[in-house]
């Protein structure tokens, strides 16, 4: 057992690392912008939804990565529906018995964890065909890279929709004195749309690799 | 009658799954690419949502809500299964979309080779289930305005990936900044429809 890797060979980190910023999951690979876009308008649901999704994520990568030798693969979108299913009840139990304002406030987006993207996709694409131990990483790491969008995307629209930052007010009263007003359209829907453009508009002109063609 | 109206005219306009929920976001991107695809997409849709809402409606009226099962003996008036309906509901969009599938491949063979894959792709569309949810969360009277929220949910979704199969087609002629290109700009465009669609807000019927 002398060659075994070890629990965060190289490797291992890239696993954890790379779905952080060039395959990230919102803005490359295109998975979960449901919910990313649904639930920023405060920084705490955000928050919260982002440790929902790693832990659903998560565990459910090791799950499934555990079982695949033994799920036929006519049947496997209802089996991970199923492991989904289960687990995202179980979030949905916790979250409604430990922060029940919070759980209000996500309302229909933690049921529609289930049908996250982000999470069908990385068991298909990962978990099928890897070991427990990197499917457990893979899952933290896209999970994690999906969550830090969430939270960017929420402070922007909470510091400039509501002027503040977790329910604190963060623009001082004389601003409004002098007739600064918050941008009511940060609150709006739209508003969680033109963010993420221009959060990907960022990220590419940094990294000229990530260009489209058209 | 005009409560079914209006229930569908609101579900298409003011709480467009799209514009107002960002539901069914991820096909929405990336089938949005010609304006041909779009529209089988989009005619699938309002079929499996058409189809799923008033199953889900009847499954969560008699089935999962608290007291419901009491139709079967009075003792268990008080079970409430309402923790199972994620996977009550999932179940029932994958299997109905299996059948619909089956359906259209039996007697409409030209429409099932030009919906190919979205077909099945549809039953991990946010969209299917977010309507199933909003349909438990808003507590409709009956089967009939479960079915018209349903449908008209469907036509929103529809007449949205239209619209920017429609745009995006006719971008490929304007000169877009580099960096963003393809998704970042879908993401601007839909933004200011939006915006747009904001301008449906506040309608009564």
């Amino acid at each position: 057992m002398n060659n075994r890797e070890s629990l965060f060979s190289a490797k291992n980190r890239r696993l954890l690392t790379t779905p952080l910023g060039k395959e990230n999951p919102i803005t490359i690979q295109v998975l979960g912008i449901c919910s990313a876009l649904a639930v920023t308008v405060k920084l705490e649901p955000a928050f919260v939804m982002t440790i929902s999704v790693i832990a659903v994520l998560a565990v459910g990568n090791m799950i499934i990565s555990l079982l695949r030798r033994t799920i036929a693969p006519r049947i496997r979108i209802i089996v991970q529906l199923v492991v989904i299913a289960s687990l995202v009840i179980l979030v949905d139990q916790v979250l409604k018995a430990f922060v029940y304002d919070v759980s209000k406030q996500l309302s229909v987006f933690v049921g529609l964890i289930i049908t996250n993207c982000i999470i069908m996709g990385r068991f298909e694409a990962f978990a099928m065909s890897n070991k427990p131990w990197p499917s457990f990483l893979d899952g933290v790491g896209n999970a994690t890279g999906y969550g830090i969008i969430l939270i960017i995307v929420a402070f922007f629209r909470e510091l400039l929709g509501s002027g503040s930052v977790w329910g604190y007010q963060i623009a001082p009263q004389f601003l409004y004195d002098w007739g600064y007003k918050d941008n009511g359209l940060m609150i709006l829907p739209p508003g969680a749309l033109i963010v993420i453009g221009i959060i990907i508009w960022v990220q590419r002109s940094r990294d000229k690799e990530l260009i489209e063609e058209n | 009658m005009e409560n079914l109206i209006s229930i569908f005219v609101k579900s298409i306009f003011v709480d467009n799954m799209i514009f107002a929920y960002f539901l069914g976001m991820c096909s929405y991107l990336a089938v949005s690419k010609t304006v041909k695809t779009s529209v089988g997409l989009g005619i699938a849709v309002v079929f499996v949502l058409g189809i799923t809402v008033p199953v889900d409606y009847l499954l969560n009226k008699y089935l999962l809500v608290p007291g419901a099962l009491s139709w079967l003996s009075p003792e268990l008036a008080d079970v409430d299964l309402s923790f199972l309906s994620f996977i009550m509901f999932i179940a029932v969009i994958a299997s109905m979309v299996q059948l619909v599938e089956m359906v259209i491949e039996k007697f409409s063979p030209a429409l099932y080779s030009s919906l190919g894959i979205f077909l099945p792709l549809i039953a991990v569309n946010c969209a299917i289930l977010g309507g199933s949810l909003f349909m438990q969360e808003r507590d409709y009277a009956n089967i009939a305005e479960a079915t018209s929220f349903g449908l008209g949910s469907g036509v929103g979704w529809f007449l949205a990936i239209v619209g920017i199969a429609a745009i995006r087609e006719k971008i490929r002629y304007s000169n877009v900044p580099a960096p963003l290109r393809g998704l970042g700009i879908t993401f601007i465009i839909t933004g200011l429809m939006g915006i747009a669609f904001m301008s449906f807000m506040g309608i009564k019927l």
